[in-house]
């Protein structure tokens, strides 16, 4: 006989909260998968009060956001959970910040009073360390790309190859040389527009090699310093969580 | 490694630039949740711990787990882990100098005092060799200095470590979390006193303990004909048997007490304890019951901690109650409840990995899922005919089997998974047959039972390898060609079954695998060659199917046994006699060869033994031998206390600051 799902009391959400973590260091290689394990395990060591959808095997109520690539690091990953008691975020943030390994780090808890989070990530922030390229050989190769309209570069995808243009979504692209890194080391500041298939920084690469014949000799070291909304100019990126500290 | 970088100096910087480019590069960070890493300089013996497989199969595997913790407890002493590397990953170490590295702080394994490897099976042998060329380590035993670590193989493989004896420096038979405190003293004390003797008196004095074995002591001499005349000592003191080490009283040795949580992902994601060590059903084919005996049992005080406390510290969602047999444990039907109880309302969920044919086994599952899904149960008859089952002491009736698997289905559970052998001792093609018909007689029964028609049955079948110290060492392999079709006659009569088949599902392997595993299995010292040569000409990760090749093994068996009298056939499908010297027989399970060689001969006879935890003692050897007993409950305590929770967790925002 088949059972039914068992009608116990589902936890319900009484409250919603923002959570912004960074990935850093040796655990910048661990994907979304790998994060999201992380999570729900460190969630239920720091004993915060989830809740849980109905049905034979409720899940923890969390949703996740645009996640940066396996490989590349991030100072602005960003995640809601529901909760079926009302939490202090701070109070979370140390909980969750110290139940996560260190390189997973909580750096900032708010009360959701918005909703819609996830459209408010316009675009992202990306620093690209180029060890090996020297600050003319970037900037060259930037200068060539943004006076494209159009740049064409393809990447695997889970539904094949694809095709698509990498140019229109960069937004701002800016050179300097980091003298502490020993050698030539090019550091290249992208804004970049989040879309459909979304532009990522190794696409930006992409276009790089293919306007320019930029190669860099070792992998680059790739981290994402901010997502949120655009500025009126539409060229910069401000912080997410600025409608929920206003409500 | 360069002569600058001092020893235990991290290797990440290097690595680093070649993760970018390598598969699920995750696995090779470490960083895990409970991970220690400890100063090299602080203590005086390192330990590098390593699971011969990918990290997705070697991290959650308990034994490696223990023995770190155990080794990382004490003040003079540290412990790391490394794993097999995947091909890619190899390459590009070896294009670019980085060697073999430990995930916890990235230390070349050639840095190490003592390189421990844990073989559940003999098909991580190549990966050894992998690891032990990625070091900078000599392959052979006999070409290292005292810059090199000394190589102990442990685990269940190392009860005939004779194959792999020219690469490893010593052998552990047995429970490892003694093992190593010892060789960690004895390690220690050499460096202490100034390394006296180099590497030979380290290894003598290892030797003399009686119970590490270290194979270059050994002289093993040949008879013409290719039989073994004589494994005999070539010093003094070092005894003519090693023994294994078995650890009593499981409740002090409440491990792993900070279990270690991956980030990436693995094939048991949960949080497992050990309920009992050992089996004494005397399942004939099976050397793990035979070498890991007596059963010592936890109490149920002492698992229900180690699960709570691992809870805590994991937040792992899945507890597995682990051992060779669950539902065996005296108290288990307590335990089941008690724990079912107090995890009631949270989100973990209880598993019990038993495959023991009767109704209250499905009891005992039906306890775990109270409030979960009802999927699959797993019960394991082992021999397709009652015939079958008689020679491999699996004491289980057509009519147990129907009784449970009907209670099974009765209790809502959809799909049964059967678990069969083929190429058993004395079997024919039609014992193997008798699985389609017996498979029928489940899915009717089982209709029956359940009103529903919808209930599947699995049938899972593998191929037979004869182990060391069990009553079918001295049994012949069946040859792959038979394995494969007899199988086949399987698959046709299922498939031929128009009224039940379409519910039975079928499950098989080539028998080809079992006879590469059979020849690392029972071979001795001679097969050593072909392992090196298997490993020259491309070996790795020979436990996948997408790795293996059978034909490479044959080729590469063919080139090292050239002129010797023995081949693969010799020590595979060769049935042996009485008075012939084993490979293994220098090295002392506990089980007397007097008593393993009349169960053969009951097997022949189709006779049963019964098991001596509820029946007296039947003289198998090991608790005189060893100087063991049995522990087992039952205690008499029947309810645990709930345990005590904090009132609020301190995050609540009505808790604290405001």
């Amino acid at each position: 006989m088949a059972r039914p799902a068992p009608d116990r009391d589902v936890a319900p959400t009484v409250q919603r909260l923002r959570l912004r973590y960074a990935k850093r260091g040796r655990l910048r290689f661990s994907s979304h998968r790998d994060f999201q394990r992380a999570l729900e395990r460190a969630l239920r060591r720091a004993d915060i009060p989830m809740a849980y959808s109905a049905g034979f095997s409720p899940h923890p109520k969390v949703s996740y956001a645009n996640s940066a690539p396996t490989g590349v690091a991030s100072e602005a990953e960003y995640v809601e959970i529901g909760v079926a008691l009302a939490c202090n975020p701070d109070a979370v943030r140390a909980a969750l910040d110290a139940a996560l390994p260190p390189g997973l780090d909580v750096v900032e808890v708010v009360e959701a009073r918005t909703s819609d989070f996830a459209n408010r990530l316009e675009a992202s922030v990306w620093r690209l360390e180029l060890p090996g390229v020297s600050r003319a050989q970037a900037e060259r190769a930037v200068t060539l790309l943004l006076a494209q309209t159009e740049v064409l570069v393809d990447r695997m995808t889970k539904n094949g190859r694809r095709t698509f243009d990498a140019r229109s979504a960069v937004i701002v692209a800016e050179c300097a040389a980091d003298a502490g890194l020993g050698g030539d080391c090019a550091i290249l500041t992208l804004v970049v527009r989040h879309g459909t298939p979304s532009v990522r920084p190794d696409d930006v690469l992409s276009a790089l090699s293919r306007v320019a014949d930029l190669v860099p000799p070792k992998p680059p070291r790739v981290t994402r310093l901010a997502q949120g909304p655009l500025d009126e100019a539409g060229t910069s990126v401000v912080d997410p969580f600025a409608p929920d500290r206003a409500g | 490694m360069t002569p600058s970088t001092p020893r235990g100096a991290s290797v990440f910087d290097a690595l680093e630039q070649l993760l970018p480019f390598v598969t699920k590069p995750i696995q090779y960070v470490g960083g895990e949740v409970n991970a220690v890493v400890k100063e090299w300089d602080d203590v005086e013996v390192r330990w590098a711990l390593m699971y011969p497989d990918a990290y997705e199969v070697g991290a959650p595997n308990q034994g490696v787990q223990i023995l770190y913790e155990v080794i990382n407890e004490r003040d003079d002493a540290l412990a790391e882990r490394s794993y097999a590397v995947w091909p890619d990953l190899e390459a590009l170490m070896r294009e670019q100098g980085v060697p073999q590295f430990t995930v916890d702080a990235h230390r070349a394994v050639g840095d190490f005092d003592v390189f421990g490897l844990s073989f559940s099976t003999e098909l991580g042998y190549t990966n050894m060799l992998t690891a032990i060329d990625l070091a900078g380590v000599p392959l052979l035993a006999v070409d290292r200095d005292e810059s090199h670590p000394v190589i102990v193989a442990g685990g269940h493989a190392a009860f005939n470590p004779e194959p792999i004896s020219d690469f490893i420096d010593a052998a552990v038979l047995g429970d490892g979390e003694e093992a190593v405190l010892l060789i960690t003293d004895i390690v220690r004390d050499w460096k202490r006193e100034g390394r006296p003797g180099g590497r030979e008196e380290l290894l003598l004095r290892l030797a003399r303990t009686g119970s590490i074995y270290v194979p270059r002591f050994y002289d093993v001499d040949y008879l013409e004909d290719g039989r073994i005349q004589r494994v005999a000592p070539n010093r003094p003191d070092v005894p003519w048997r090693v023994r294994k080490h078995t650890l009593m009283n499981l409740d002090e040795w409440a491990y792993p007490k900070n279990p270690l949580v991956p980030l990436a992902e693995t094939v048991h994601e949960r949080m497992g304890v050990e309920i009992f060590r050992g089996c004494t059903r005397g399942c004939r084919f099976c050397q793990a019951g035979m070498i890991t005996r007596p059963v010592r049992e936890r109490s149920i005080t002492s698992i229900a901690e180690i699960v709570q406390n691992g809870l805590e510290k994991t937040g792992y969602e899945e507890v597995g109650l682990l051992s060779l047999s669950s539902a065996d444990h005296s108290e288990i039907a307590d335990i089941a409840r008690n724990l079912a109880d107090r995890y009631e309302d949270s989100k973990v969920s209880l598993s019990l990995p038993s495959t023991r044919v009767d109704a209250f086994n499905v009891d005992l599952a039906n306890e775990l899922s109270r409030n979960g899904r009802r999927s699959g149960l797993t019960f394991a008859p082992e021999g397709g005919s009652e015939r079958m089952r008689k020679v491999i002491n699996k004491q289980v009736t057509e009519e147990d089997l129907i009784r449970t698997v009907t209670t099974a289905y009765a209790g809502g559970w959809r799909q049964v998974k059967l678990y069969f052998m083929c190429g058993l001792p004395t079997e024919t093609d039609d014992d193997v047959l008798q699985i389609a018909a017996l498979a029928s007689e489940v899915i009717r029964a089982g209709r029956e039972a359940s009103g529903r028609k919808d209930i599947r049955c699995t049938v899972s079948i593998g191929g037979f390898v004869p182990k060391p110290h069990t009553p079918f060492q001295w049994a012949a392999q069946l040859d792959h060609e038979t394995t494969d079709a007899r199988l086949h006659k399987l698959r046709d009569a299922i498939r031929a079954d128009r009224q039940y088949g379409k519910a039975i599902g079928l499950r098989y392997h080539d028998g080809k695998p079992g006879i590469v595993e059979g020849l690392l299995s029972r071979g001795d010292r001679r097969v050593g060659a072909v392992i090196r040569q298997a490993w020259a000409d491309g070996a790795r990760f020979d436990g996948w199917s997408e790795h293996f090749s059978y034909d490479r093994w044959m080729a590469a068996a063919e080139q090292a046994l050239a002129g010797q009298v023995v081949d693969v056939d010799w020590f595979t499908i060769r049935e042996r006699q009485r008075v012939e010297v084993l490979p293994w027989d220098h090295l002392d399970s506990g089980l007397d060869a007097e008593w393993l060689w009349e169960d053969w001969q009951d097997a022949l006879a189709e006779v049963a033994v019964d098991d001596c935890r509820w029946t007296p003692c039947f003289d198998c050897g090991v608790c005189d031998q060893m100087d063991t007993e049995i522990q087992v409950g039952p205690t008499g305590i029947v309810n645990l206390p709930m345990p005590t929770l904090p009132d609020r967790s301190p995050v609540l925002a009505t808790t604290g600051g405001e």
